[in-house]
């Protein structure tokens, strides 16, 4: 362990009021300063990412007359892929008089997380989840509704009241949507200037405050200098770190990389989230995996054939040959455990040789028998556009033949560490949605993204935010001739130039499939300490020739997508190791995270929360010295830890 | 595609920043320029010159000329009853609305309403055909190098046709005028009787065929025509009304051609003479 | 299965483009169309050549990123698929596929298959929105919507914004996607109250992007990944003469 990382003070939240915990939000609220509404439009504010919550914040903080500089990668601010999510959005409403309420929302979320978030946090995401959906409706995103006109909810992710609103299987993409138009009503009023196909390569920090961007417009190439009184960084997660991934190829960590090397801290980076149900790598030459709703799992049944290495068709493996794992191994919730468990078990079935399809990396997700209890049409109604879905990527049809499945990375709960206003360590610098760390804990629950994404957006930054304006008023004015903006600027032109000329032998894409395959053997569903080692010696091996071989064609001075790519993966690199260290020194298991050292008798995740309560915030102390961990410990008031069980 | 062409692509955007008036230009960019647009006052006044309107103006007019035709077609048949029949109700036409109008009083109403429907259905026509060469660089469905699904995928031979199928139709009118409204271009023989100038013209072979290819490229106009006529005026609101309206579109189309067609083969087949 | 692709190169904004022919091997039919010219990008990054530019993200159909003309025809062959999520066992050995960006003067090609399409944000700034300020919303019950409506709503909701209905238009036309947003909010009782204006200004937004009108061929829908139906164009005319008549702007 000696040498990987250094320990340093422990860090805690200073900006949660104390009191009880339901209270917490609106003193926090009162206790903040504000800015008249006649000052606010001198005030600016940097926002990348155009996801749920980086277009939610624009918006609303349009709106409320900050003058706002939003840039995303994409061409439009409309395909930030929180367009990509398909199950719907939590909010405690109880409109189905089923005994939900804020505090049961904020429960099953502390304890989805495995107890790893703060509760804080937590109890505001469920305080302010039913505005959401008030919001959004008044927005126009068309929700299901029944058919007395009222909104419809289901039941999701193994919790037991029905609190998901949703539109079919698009409910992210209405959301986002809905966020995007606020977004693009507040450019035609003036108040927001959004800057498409421009991506964010390092942050200006002047005088220990967040100040501005350097971003790269990628049509021209040209590197421009931004700055404001604060930046919000909204960039998504860094599930891309694995190569194969759900997300979009575009997803990057480059944003929050560059924050955390300007100082910011980056907290329980190894806490990836494996979504059980997504359709199988066909081949080598995979760029991206699919998910498929977890709702799938209501009716499906997973098995694999007992014999390893059953070569037969799968409608030809009698019912005696076959192993139902999951109903067998969890009578009580059976094919319903949640994602991270599912996950684990269809990795077990695959390494013991019982996995199915290209190179034994799947399992059979079996609707045969819900077609017979159900009826095909009744199967068609409901996972219709799932199983066309998985036809045009497979050419199998799932009436005839089992799906099949196998996990894949969704999303990361680790990202840049915040306090209770949403505020990195460095001052000015706020953080939303999947960047930050905050609200899911060690395993996030299904329905929760899309919730946090907006609640971090429209209702809790820009109430927090102010307070920030309010006690920094900026002094002195700046502009991009200031030392560290020409130092950031600089800095970005030299790492651009040594990229293009490397000249080496090998693609980018080639070093990023061999990163992703080394974090996702050693750093995905299992982990243990001789692995974690081995991938780090071998990440820094290629780390090196990384710098020393990548090939990266063209100019600067052009649209270059290899040079995009290029600069993504390396940080990828440097990332990949924080992940290690920090799942290396992580000696439990707790949801998404699974030390083989710390598990229970009968193989599940084994918690310590004696000696791991606690957020890992990891700082950066340099290139070539190991990162410092900074604890902030996590106290339960209103929750008792208990050992997660689906037995 | 040529050079020219090619370059055509490139500058494409600066011709689309000159269209929209609304749309400012920041000096440093050469693309996607952030802008202003305007959404308050201002936009009816736009809106009178949107390819919208453009195109209610076309259906309206064209629903009016399809009215007439339907009148004009039912007049036509009237050459079953024998040439006083037909003679008498050619005169009838000049005769109606006296004495509160004017002797041929109603027919220049008609004609008048006639008039400003075809002038207004061209002007709307070519300034939408402009448009839309404007937008795909000049070159409309064929913008692309490969010459394969140049047809499209599902476009039909009515729509494809719609515009040089107009501009047949267009001059076939001139010729139908000056045949047999005015006498002036007479083949067969000038007649003052309406009936007798049907008679010598449809005896020729040639005059009859020019009629049969024309009432055939009003038939393909008709066709998609009608149905988006009232599309562009609102009217195609499900599947099952999109529909309802090909299919009246078809039946308008059908009528009028054979309705039209009926007389000349009649004569030209000597049963009516 | 080995291909020969033609495709559009062009370097940038103001250059010249031309089509120039590759041969790809060992693609093999589950390969997604994307991932074929990710094999071509890396032959030509192992020949010190450029790769081709085209744009891409979520490769699952959703973000209408990619935007390519597949032998004449926007997003390809297959109906009611976007470019990312078609796949290569639709082709054949020895095919020769002829690959173009979109073609329109008011989507200005940046490189070789990306195209600019921010004319489509700006038809959104002009009035694509229901104007509901963060924090005033009332309560989501308070508003019955009766489900034939919301499911009008989301079926036009569902535009990726993609683009292929511009593409294929033979007038050049983006009444589809226009109409698409015109229709799911003005199919909502909370987009009441702008459905007329919103329909003007959205109108006279895309006419000053330079598109062209729309003649009711159909074109669009018949490319359209996720199904846009053509009445929606229907519904935008309607209510833009509405608005005429009624003097609401």
């Amino acid at each position: 362990m000696a040498g990987l990382f250094t320990v340093g003070e422990a860090i805690r939240d200073t900006k949660a009021p104390g009191g009880p915990v339901q209270d917490q939000w609106e003193a926090r609220r009162f206790g903040a300063k504000l800015i008249n509404p006649a000052n606010r439009r001198r005030l600016s504010v940097i926002i990348v990412g155009t996801g749920l919550a980086g277009a939610s914040a624009a918006a609303t903080l349009g709106e409320a007359g900050y003058q706002v500089k939003s840039f995303c990668y994409q061409d439009s601010p409309r395909r930030a892929h929180s367009i990509a999510a398909q199950g719907g959005i939590n909010a405690a409403k109880d409109y189905r008089n089923d005994g939900d309420s804020i505090r049961r929302l904020f429960y099953d979320t502390v304890k989805g997380g495995d107890y790893r978030s703060r509760e804080s946090n937590v109890y505001r995401l469920a305080e302010v989840s039913s505005a959401i959906i008030d919001q959004s409706v008044a927005q126009g995103v068309p929700f299901a509704r029944d058919y007395g006109g009222l909104l419809d909810t289901r039941s999701f992710g193994g919790v037991q009241v029905s609190r998901t609103f949703y539109a079919r299987g698009q409910t992210g993409q209405q959301l986002l949507l809905g966020a995007y138009q606020a977004l693009e009503r507040q450019v035609a009023a003036g108040t927001v200037e959004v800057h498409t196909r421009h991506e964010m390569l390092d942050l200006i920090v002047i005088d220990a405050r967040a100040r501005g961007v350097i971003v790269r417009d990628m049509v021209t190439g040209g590197l421009e200098t931004h700055l404001a009184d604060a930046v919000v960084l909204a960039s998504g997660g860094y599930g891309n770190v694995y190569h194969l991934s759900t997300n979009a190829v575009g997803c990057n960590t480059t944003a929050t990389w560059r924050a955390y090397r300007k100082g910011a801290l980056f907290a329980n980076p190894c806490f990836t989230q494996i979504h059980p149900t997504c359709i199988p790598v066909s081949g080598e030459h995979q760029s991206k995996l699919t998910l498929m709703s977890e709702s799938l799992r209501n009716d499906g049944r997973i098995w694999v054939p007992k014999e390893a290495g059953d070569g037969r068709h799968p409608r030809e493996i009698p019912d005696d040959d076959r192993d139902y794992y999951l109903e067998r191994q969890y009578p009580a919730f059976g094919n319903l455990v949640p994602r991270d468990v599912a996950s684990r078990a269809a990795k077990n079935q695959c390494d013991a040789g019982r996995g199915v399809g290209p190179g034994g990396r799947g399992v059979y997700l079996d609707f045969a028998d819900a077609t017979a209890r159900l009826g095909r049409a009744a199967i068609e109604e409901k996972y219709g556009n799932l199983f066309d879905m998985y036809r045009k990527i497979t050419d199998e049809d799932p009436y005839q033949v089992p799906m099949r499945i196998y996990p894949a990375v969704h999303y990361t709960m680790g990202g840049l560490w915040v306090d209770y206003d949403l505020e990195s360590s460095i001052p000015g610098l706020f953080v939303i949605g999947e960047a930050n760390f905050s609200d899911h804990g060690a395993n996030r629950l299904g329905a929760s993204a899309l919730m946090q994404g907006l609640a971090d957006g429209y209702f809790i930054l820009p109430n927090t935010i102010s307070d920030y304006f309010a006690k920094n008023p900026s002094t002195e004015t700046i502009d991009a001739s200031h030392p560290e903006a020409v130092k950031a600027a600089d800095a970005v032109r030299g790492r651009i130039n040594t990229l293009l000329t490397i000249n080496g032998e090998r693609s980018v894409d080639s070093f990023h499939k061999e990163l992703g395959s080394i974090v996702w053997e050693y750093c995905g569903m299992e982990r243990n300490a001789e692995g974690l080692q081995h991938a780090l010696g071998l990440l820094r091996t290629l780390r090196a020739e990384f710098w020393t071989n990548v090939k990266v064609t063209g100019a600067n001075e052009e649209l270059n997508q290899t040079l995009e790519r290029a600069g993504r993966v390396a940080d990828f690199f440097e990332l990949a190791e924080l992940m290690c260290i920090d799942a290396f020194h992580r000696l439990e298991s707790c949801g998404s995270h699974f030390r083989t050292e710390s598990q229970t008798d009968d193989g599940e995740a084994l918690r310590d929360d004696a000696d791991f309560a606690y957020v890992a915030a990891w700082e950066f102390t340099g290139d070539n010295s190991p990162p410092k961990l900074r604890k902030e410990v996590l106290e339960y008031h209103n929750i008792e830890l208990t050992q997660r069980s689906y037995k | 595609m040529s050079m020219a062409v090619s370059a055509a692509w490139g500058m494409a955007k600066d011709r689309a920043c000159a269209l929209s008036l609304r749309l400012v230009r920041s000096p440093d960019r050469s693309y996607g320029e952030v802008m202003v647009v305007s959404n308050g006052t201002g936009q009816r006044s736009r809106a009178l010159r949107s390819s919208v309107l453009l195109h209610a103006v076309m259906a309206v007019s064209g629903l009016i000329m399809v009215l007439f035709l339907l009148a004009h077609m039912y007049g036509n048949l009237k050459i079953f009853e024998g040439r006083q029949a037909f003679d008498g109700y050619s005169e009838y036409l000049r005769e109606v609305g006296e004495p509160l109008l004017p002797r041929t009083g109603v027919l220049w109403i008609i004609r008048v309403v006639l008039l400003i429907s075809v002038l207004v259905h061209i002007y709307a026509a070519f300034t939408l055909w402009h448009r839309s060469r404007a937008a795909t660089a000049g070159a409309g469905g064929w913008r692309y190098e490969t010459t394969k699904n140049r047809r499209g995928v599902q476009r039909s031979y009515a729509s494809f046709t719609m515009r040089w199928g107009g501009v047949v139709v267009g001059l076939f009118v001139i010729y139908h005028l000056l045949h047999l409204s005015a006498d002036y271009v007479a083949p067969g023989g000038a007649s003052s009787s309406p009936y007798q100038r049907m008679v010598n013209g449809f005896s020729i072979w040639w005059v009859v065929l020019s009629y049969v290819i024309a009432l055939i490229a009003l038939g393909f106009h008709l066709r998609h025509g009608v149905w988006s006529a009232f599309a562009s005026l609102g009217g195609n609101s499900s599947v099952a009304r999109r529909r309802g309206l090909n299919q009246l579109a078809t039946v308008v189309a059908l009528l009028i051609l054979v309705g039209f067609l009926i007389p000349p083969l009649v004569i030209f087949a000597g049963w009516v003479r | 299965m080995n291909v020969t692709l033609r495709l559009w190169r062009q370097h940038d904004q103001d250059a010249a483009g031309r089509m120039v022919s590759y041969g790809v091997d060992g693609i093999s039919a589950d390969m997604s169309f994307l991932e074929m010219l990710d094999v071509l990008n890396e032959q030509l990054t192992a020949a010190g050549d450029d790769p081709v530019a085209f744009d891409n993200d979520c490769r699952e159909g959703i973000c209408g990123m990619c935007s390519l003309v597949i032998n004449g025809i926007a997003h390809g062959p297959e109906g009611r698929t976007a470019s990312c999520q078609l796949y290569m066992r639709h082709f054949h050995d020895g095919d020769t596929i002829d690959i173009e960006p979109w073609r329109s003067p008011s989507f200005p090609i940046l490189r070789d298959l990306i195209v600019d399409r921010s004319a489509f944000d700006r038809i959104i700034q002009a009035g694509g929105y229901i104007s509901a300020p963060t924090g005033a919303a009332p309560d989501a019950a308070a508003m019955l919507v009766p489900k034939k409506d919301a499911d009008r709503a989301f079926d036009a909701a569902i535009c990726i914004g993609c683009g292929a209905c511009v593409a294929a238009c033979p007038n050049g036309s983006a009444m589809l996607f226009t109409g698409a947003k015109a229709t799911h909010l003005g199919a909502l009782p909370q987009g009441q109250i702008e459905r007329n204006s919103r329909a003007l200004a959205m109108g006279n937004q895309h006419d000053a992007e330079g598109f062209g009108g729309c003649t009711e061929i159909g074109e669009c829908t018949a490319v359209c990944p996720v199904g846009i139906p053509l009445d929606m164009i229907s519904r935008l005319n309607g209510d833009v003469l509405s608005a005429l008549r009624h003097n609401s702007t």
